[in-house]
């Protein structure tokens, strides 16, 4: 058991060493990183200076390990425009991002679910054609084109919602809707596979012949029984939300993390942009984990072949 | 994956592909109909996506200025929505397309590669795999757009060269399973030399697996490039692309709705009939693997 554990925290381990290394040597693709981060019209000298402050002039296995090290105590450097620590803007776009996420995971978690439920029980009905349409379009709409259709529809027309920014509960719920729907579509799917495949189990007839009510039967033991495979997927839907961040805080002027990247593409704010890229990494690679450790320790089989 | 392909009796070619085509055929006609439109978009436009007419600004769709009518309405400069749209399905399938092209044949050769010679090599290739997708796609495409610039090149070889991974695994998984059938050993037996081995045996059999990778990713790239350029990473103005369209018609919500309406509409429609076309490619040519 343990020996499964250490052998994904191993690779867990090599991937963020590999994906620090790939930004390291992504960001001297284009040659000298300084062009980068300087306006159109910098002289000379500005770039020499700005190449000597930044420490490009010295030779790269020296600068990839200075890089390595800060790092290592968390030091993601300065923004080049508002000259304080990356960490620090970062940490106060966080929860925004976070919040948003947990919106968008509720409305998957909360359609997605019944909806596969549905589709399960009533299979080959019309309600389920019904509903396998409504999971494809949700699967197939660009975010930003169905969070615009919601800001016309609501916001424009109907006057109800808060088109864009943050302001109150209200603002939460037309951006959760569009990060939530491609999730939701996800969740109807893996429950509609998961729940087809519990219900032809023989507990459930006998279930049904003591008489018990078939709600009950589906609250009581299938859902427990299908759970599984929801509860590992979240993981995995969690980082696709927060990836999808990025699109839907800029539809919505949601000041998250996906916005910050956004703007500090457009300001050359390559810091920060770079922090950005390393914690999408790093959160990611760590709920990729959880979903294998969340996955082993419900179903042993995967620990015992040591495979994942 | 199971291990042995269970040879099953085929059904009759001419019967299951009429069935096959009843199921898929309005999105075959979708796509077609966008992949014409892009092949001669210049033809078929009625107008330079690009000539502004500042007397016809944000007009309606049906509307007709100083005898010119626009059917899907003008933008903020007054450029003819339906021409841009047209336009814009040449640049969507066009980045596709060959990001698509770039990353098949890099995963490919590379999963082929891996699974062929084992070894470091494969657990290098296999790593580097893992690496490149455990960065989300979007932070990805976006840190190296941010180091290369934008631009539609550009957004073509971000595109091919972040997305081989999957490809990869494909090819090195159906490349392992080949690698230990009878007839491969009988070809090396017979001295066959590795370039032979793996373009005459190896990419035969793996390539129906290959085709649905790359049909599911189309549609996928088809989105990236809309929100590459949606977020101003992609294609640049005045190149009409959807995305862009998209991100300019957001500004308009409360007078032009038809801005942002059509193209979103354009991208869901060739995006649903790709995805539909690939779902039944993978139940047709690799009924092991579902989701």
């Amino acid at each position: 058991m343990s020996r499964f554990f250490l052998r994904r925290l191993l690779q867990s381990a090599v991937a963020i060493f590999g994906v620090v290394t790939l930004v390291f040597f992504i960001q001297r693709l284009a040659g000298d990183p300084t062009l980068l981060m300087l306006p159109d019209g910098a002289t000379r000298d500005d770039i020499e200076t700005l190449r000597h402050q930044l420490g490009f002039d010295r030779p790269l296995a020296v600068q990839y390990l200075d890089y390595l090290w800060d790092l290592l105590r968390l030091d993601l450097g300065q923004s080049l425009i508002q000259r304080i620590p990356v960490l620090d803007i970062m940490a106060s776009r966080v929860p925004y991002t976070l919040y948003l996420a947990s919106g968008g995971l509720v409305v998957a978690l909360g359609v997605g679910v019944p909806v596969g439920i549905v589709m399960a029980v009533r299979r080959d009905t019309r309600l389920e054609r019904f509903l396998a349409a409504f999971v494809l379009i949700g699967q197939s709409m660009p975010t930003f084109w169905s969070g615009i259709l919601l800001i016309l529809l609501f916001a424009v027309t109907l006057g109800v919602m808060p088109s864009s920014g943050v302001d109150g509960f209200r603002s939460i719920i037309l951006p959760s809707i569009a990060l939530g729907a491609l999730t939701m579509a996800t969740f109807a799917r893996v429950t509609r596979t998961a729940v087809l495949e519990e219900l032809g189990r023989d507990y459930v007839s006998t279930a049904q012949a003591k008489g018990l009510l078939f709600r009950r039967v589906i609250r009581r033991h299938i859902l427990r029984n299908a759970a599984t495979p929801i509860i590992t997927i979240s993981a995995l839907e969690i980082a696709n939300l927060l990836a999808g961040a990025v699109i839907v805080e800029t539809v919505f002027a949601w000041p998250g993390l996906g916005q910050l990247a956004v703007q500090a593409i457009a300001a050359r704010d390559f810091p920060i942009v770079q922090g950005i890229v390393l914690l999408g990494a790093f959160v990611s690679i760590a709920l990729n984990l959880a979903a294998d450790i969340l996955y082993s320790a419900v179903d042993p089989r995967i620990r015992l072949e040591g495979k994942t | 994956m199971s291990d042995v392909a269970v040879p099953q009796a085929p059904p009759s070619p001419a019967i299951s592909l009429r069935r096959e085509l009843r199921a898929i055929w309005p999105f075959l006609l979708i796509f077609g109909a966008f992949a014409l439109l892009a092949l001669l978009a210049p033809l078929i436009a009625p107008y330079n996506p690009n000539s502004q007419n500042l007397l016809a600004r944000l007009k309606p769709p049906g509307t007709t200025v100083r005898g010119i009518f626009y059917a899907l309405g003008t933008d903020e400069v007054g450029r003819d929505l339906l021409s841009r749209l047209i336009h814009g399905a040449r640049v969507s399938l066009v980045v596709a397309l060959l990001s698509v092209m770039v990353s098949t044949v890099i995963g490919t050769t590379l999963g082929m590669i891996a699974g062929f010679y084992r070894g470091i090599v494969e657990v290098i290739i296999m790593r580097l795999v893992d690496i490149v997708l455990s960065i989300p796609a979007i932070l990805l495409a976006i840190i190296t757009i941010a180091v290369l610039g934008p631009g539609l090149q550009n957004v073509i070889i971000v595109l091919g060269f972040t997305r081989w991974p999957r490809y990869a695994r494909v090819a090195y998984g159906q490349t392992l399973t080949v690698t230990g059938l009878t007839y491969m050993r009988a070809s090396v037996f017979n001295g066959a030399g590795v370039l032979r081995l793996l373009l005459r045996h190896v990419l035969p059999n793996i390539a129906g697996a290959i085709i649905v990778v790359a049909t599911l990713e189309f549609g996928l790239m088809v989105l990236f490039e809309a929100g590459l350029s949606f977020l101003g990473l992609g294609v640049q103005p005045p190149t009409p692309s959807w995305g862009s369209i998209l991100s300019v018609g957001r500004n308009y919500l409360g007078t032009a709705w038809w801005i942002a309406t059509f193209p979103g509409l354009c991208l869901f429609l060739l995006v649903l009939s790709v995805n539909l076309i690939g779902d039944h490619l993978r139940d047709r040519l690799d009924p092991r693997s579902s989701r």
